[in-house]
């Protein structure tokens, strides 16, 4: 099996705010192993930079860790102070953000915000920094690297912009790289050739990723394993396979049909709009906007249920007394494609 | 483990589809801008308290025109000048007619046989003028300065602002060099230049401030003209052929209204300062007329022996310098959502 | 860079031009003879100075023989001190009020931006309310009342420092405190407003995601990018101080122009008016001047260039 080097279990956090407490984060467990890409999908809203920015310490100040653990090598990072966060940052975990236009300082060389790290982790003078900073560049694809290292960020275009910050966070080399939306900002063609360099440095580097996107298109390509979010909870996880061709969860069901394909023209948006955080509903949090919802999803949250080793979801359709439903048209063809594609494993 | 779960025979039965997701209703009614603002002004309580102190202050002083007036302050008293501060009731030294001399608090209305019953609640001047009067006339004048001043940010500096940006191109271009021009001199140095040319006085204290203050109003009226000019209801009006005033006077003005009430609450906090900076130098209202400036020059000459004289003014001018520019940073925070922290 | 610093000289040259004219038609307008505040002079003793002064030729002419002067310094001969030449007047008091202008603008600016960062840094505590509240009345207060108070307290009273006149580093402090506060109050302002926004912006979360210290966060990246803006302020704060010194230096007797100009304008002393008002035209133009220039250079967004409007 393999090495789980991060482990989240049971995590809830919230934020004060003036309206009451958002309970942006409720009971959320996974864990990621050793060298896989995992992505976290979900609409707008449901909590996935927070899992991220509890991950890197970095909540912010109005918010409130309420339970769980996020054990990494064998010690709870919640439990850490913030002198042992600022030692893992940019060292064991590195990030990249969404927006690369905003997310470079403007007023600072990038070979310096390259280096930066590299001076404050490694404890090496700034002229090796820089020379390590060249060499990262350079593997990040900006051409005429040497050149360009002394410019401002202001000089290159967006998805150049993207690579540096992707430098940023490769450059000490890290354990895990989570990347909060890399490519939204981006048009589509500078999206896929960031995706592929970061595939390409994934196993140059060797680091776990945590890949955080409300677009399932991105994903196929990326990930290895999918958890899918829904108002601050994961409703199922599981591979890449079952999470786009054995989809459970309606919500799962819903993104899939709302995402573009070869087949299909039309796009079915999931009608209708996230629960309110401040005061989620205490059954099936999706329930609301579920066409196949039934008395119990109001009355009682869904436990997970096992749809095989590496799959679950969170949703009474499992349940052994529910009514078989038919899941929509899109989502059958996919059922199907996936019974053909076990099949094949079998023989 | 599903054992733990309470279900009942009709757990499973499928809910009734609700036309229309619950959650989709908005939740609070929808505040117009205006109405939002002003709820976020009556958060602010530095603001909130500063707008009753205006409020006040101006009614107080406007209210008093029919008993303290041009006249009523001219006519000296010798007799009872320089009298410290006395109200009945208040035996606090320095509020009971007694001043410090040389180290002793001795009664100023005995010593200088005031009649019994006559008394002044924030003393007299060195010519017996009642200091509260002359304070509330002078924060009067204070008061219509700026209001002056505002009146021509809102004539000159607006219009002017809106047909710049709103005509674009050449005009543009020669309206903000001769803004560029006039903002290159110090303002002060346009008062005082007004103030050589026309006689010392009120009216041309008035008028050198008007000409000074609408230049920055102007400016930024007409950086958001140009922003609007290309939204899409703008250009639908100027596609549909609606008039140029009309458009600017239905569409612009409306827009504007923000940039205009925070720029505002900055020129009259600058044009009060101006008045007061110009009386105390000597070189706008002087003595026997009165403003806040006048009694801050008068206070100053005695301010070693009856400080009082200076202190009521000044407190007073402070405290309509601080409300409005809290006022104004109130309005900004309520109309600027985005400048909010 | 070249073409547009070309530009803006010429319409500097063009600004202090068209001020000299305004300036100049403006004190010819002037009712009655510059002499007007003096004792009685026979009329023979008039057109003496008349001739002296140059006001018998015609006007165009005295406006021309104005501006030629102005090319070499020449401002004139003040009417009321001493027969002295307006350009000696200035030059001889020019120095104080440098002084004074410049150690205010530290002043307020160092302190300015210490106060303003505390309390960005220690957004919505007490110490950013504190720090709120003394910058509002800081820029409330007017510097001649806070001027008299401080002179008649800290001077008179408690002996710290000397009451008036011009001297050593210690007469500067008081007026250098009374002018240099507006300026503190507004650094302090735009200080917090601009850090809050810097830290809460995206590269300072990067920052934070390197696993830089507090004070890394601060000093690298959020003091900087919060000071880069404060190089427009400069220019606005020219014009309070310009404004300031004329009554500060009056209330400390300190022998600088704006007192000068106080007491120009209170004897009709047009050619020392006209000096000071094209001195101090000329000064707040090269600060705007500059200011940009700095502004270009500090900020790497910013590139000056000649097609720029
Ligand atoms: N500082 C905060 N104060 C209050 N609520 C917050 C705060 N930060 C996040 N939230 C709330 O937590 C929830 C989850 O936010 P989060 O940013 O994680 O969403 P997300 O899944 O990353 O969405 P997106 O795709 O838009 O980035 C949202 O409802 C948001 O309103
Ligand atoms: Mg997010």
């Amino acid at each position: 099996m393999a090495e789980r080097i991060l482990d989240v279990k049971n995590l809830e956090i919230n934020f004060h705010t003036y309206a009451g407490d958002v309970k942006a984060i409720r009971d959320v467990s996974f864990h990621l192993n050793k060298g896989e890409t995992l992505a976290i999908v979900g609409e707008s809203g449901s909590g996935k930079s927070v899992t991220t920015k509890s991950l890197m310490g970095l909540l912010a100040n109005n918010a409130e860790v309420m339970g769980g653990s996020i054990m990494y090598h064998g010690k709870d990072i919640l439990k850490n102070s913030e002198k042992q966060m600022q030692n893992i940052r940019g060292k064991e975990i590195a990030m990249i953000f969404q927006d690369p236009m905003t997310s470079l300082d403007p007023t600072m060389k990038i070979g310096q915000q390259i280096a930066e790290p590299l001076i404050k982790h490694k404890k090496i003078e700034k002229k090796k920094a820089w020379a390590q900073a060249l060499d990262i560049l350079k593997l990040v694809g900006i051409t005429n690297a040497e050149e360009r290292i002394k410019d401002y960020p202001h000089q290159f275009s967006g998805g150049q912009r993207q690579r540096i910050v992707i430098a940023i966070a490769l450059v000490c080399y890290p354990e895990i790289l989570i990347a909060d939306e890399p490519t939204t900002a981006l048009d589509v063609t500078i999206q896929a050739q960031i995706l592929q360099l970061m595939k390409e440095l994934q196993s140059k580097i060797e680091t776990s990723i945590i890949f955080i996107t409300h677009d399932l298109g991105v994903v196929a390509g990326m990930a290895d394993r999918v958890a899918v979010m829904y108002a601050g909870q994961i409703v199922e996880y599981g591979t890449v396979d079952e999470i786009f061709y054995n989809p459970q969860h309606p919500y799962t069901w819903g993104l899939l049909n709302s995402m573009p394909t070869l087949t299909s023209t039309t796009l079915e948006a999931i009608p209708g709009t996230p629960p309110d955080l401040l005061d989620p509903p205490k059954g099936d949090a999706f329930a609301a906007r579920n066409p196949y919802a039934m008395k119990i999803d109001v009355e009682q949250k869904p436990p997970f249920f096992k749809v095989s080793d590496t799959h679950y979801a969170a949703t009474w359709l499992l349940h052994p007394d529910a009514p078989k439903v038919t899941p929509p048209k899109e989502i059958v063809r996919r059922h199907q494609l996936f019974a053909k594609m076990t099949a094949h494993e079998s023989v | 483990m599903e054992e733990k779960f309470k279900l009942s025979p009709d757990s499973f039965e499928a809910l009734p589809q609700a036309e229309e997701p619950d959650n989709e209703k908005i939740a609070a009614p929808s505040l117009t801008f205006v109405q939002d603002a002003w709820r976020r002004l009556k958060m602010n309580k530095g603001a909130l308290i500063s707008f009753w102190i205006i409020l006040l202050l101006m009614i107080l002083s406007f209210g008093s025109s029919f008993f303290i007036n041009h006249k009523t302050l001219v006519k000296s008293a010798p007799q009872y000048a320089n009298l410290p501060a006395k109200i009945p009731g208040v035996p606090i030294n320095g509020f009971n007619g007694k001043l410090k001399v040389s180290g002793q608090w001795v009664d100023e209305y005995k010593q200088n046989n005031v009649p019994k019953g006559k008394y002044f609640v924030l003393g007299t001047d060195y010519l017996g003028h009642s200091l509260a009067q002359r304070i509330v006339y002078g924060t009067k004048i204070s008061l219509i300065v700026a209001l002056v001043a505002t009146f021509f940010d809102l004539t000159l500096g607006v219009a002017y602002g809106i047909i710049s940006g709103w005509k674009g191109g050449r005009t543009d271009n020669v309206m903000q060099r001769i803004i560029e021009i006039i903002s290159s001199v110090p303002s002060l140095v346009i008062v005082v230049l007004m103030l050589v040319v026309l006689k010392p006085g009120m009216t041309s204290i008035i008028a050198a401030i008007a000409i000074s203050s609408w230049t920055t109003m102007a400016r930024m009226i007409r950086a958001e003209t140009l922003q609007l000019k290309s939204q899409e209801y703008v250009l639908a009006a100027r596609s549909l052929g609606e008039s140029p005033v009309k458009i600017a006077w239905k569409h612009l003005v409306p827009n504007l209204s923000s940039i205009i009430i925070i720029q505002t609450m900055y020129t009259i906090p600058t044009a009060i300062f101006f008045e007061a900076f110009l009386s105390f130098i000597g070189i706008g209202i002087s003595s026997p007329e009165t403003s806040l400036g006048v009694l801050l020059n008068d206070g100053q000459k005695n301010f070693q022996f009856l400080p009082y004289q200076m202190w009521y003014p000044a407190i007073v001018l402070c405290v309509l310098m601080i409300a409005f520019n809290l006022l104004g940073d109130g309005l900004r925070d309520a109309f600027d959502p985005k400048s909010r922290r | 860079m070249r073409k547009y610093l070309l530009k803006r000289v010429f319409y500097m040259i063009l600004t202090l031009f068209l001020v000299a004219t305004i300036t100049f038609f403006l004190m010819k307008l002037m009712p009655g003879t510059p002499y007007s505040n003096q004792e009685k002079m026979t009329p023979h003793q008039i057109q003496i100075m008349n001739e002296q002064y140059g006001l018998n030729k015609p006007i165009w002419m005295q406006y021309l023989l104005y501006l030629l002067g102005m090319l070499h310094g020449d401002l004139g001969t003040s009417f009321q001190f001493s027969n002295q030449p307006v350009s000696y007047l200035i030059s001889s008091r020019i120095g104080a009020s440098a002084q004074l202008g410049i150690q205010a603008m530290i002043f307020g600016i160092f302190f300015g931006v210490i106060v303003g960062s505390i309390a960005a840094i220690n957004r919505n505590t007490w110490i950013d309310t504190t720090s709120t509240v003394l910058s509002i009345i800081g820029k409330s207060v007017p510097n001649f009342v806070l001027a008299v108070l401080l002179q008649y307290y800290i001077a008179l009273k408690l002996g710290w420092f000397p009451i008036a006149d011009w001297g050593g580093f210690s007469y500067t402090i008081l007026p250098t405190i009374a002018l240099g506060v507006g300026p503190l109050a507004e650094t302090a302002r735009f200080i917090r407003t601009g850090m809050v926004d810097v830290l809460n912006s995206d590269y300072i979360e990067l920052a934070k995601s390197k696993g830089l210290s507090r004070f890394g966060i601060v000093y690298h990246h959020a003091l900087r990018n919060s000071l880069i803006p404060l190089v427009t302020l400069i220019g606005p704060y020219t014009v309070a101080l310009m404004t300031g010194s004329m009554v500060i230096e009056n209330i400390f007797s300190i022998p600088g122009i704006g007192e000068q100009f106080v007491k120009s304008i209170l004897t009709n002393d047009y050619p020392t008016i006209m000096g000071v008002t094209m001195l101090f035209s000329a000064g707040l133009v090269a600060v705007i001047l500059l200011t940009d220039i700095i502004y270009g250079i500090i900020d790497p967004r910013i590139r000056l260039s000649g097609n720029e409007d």
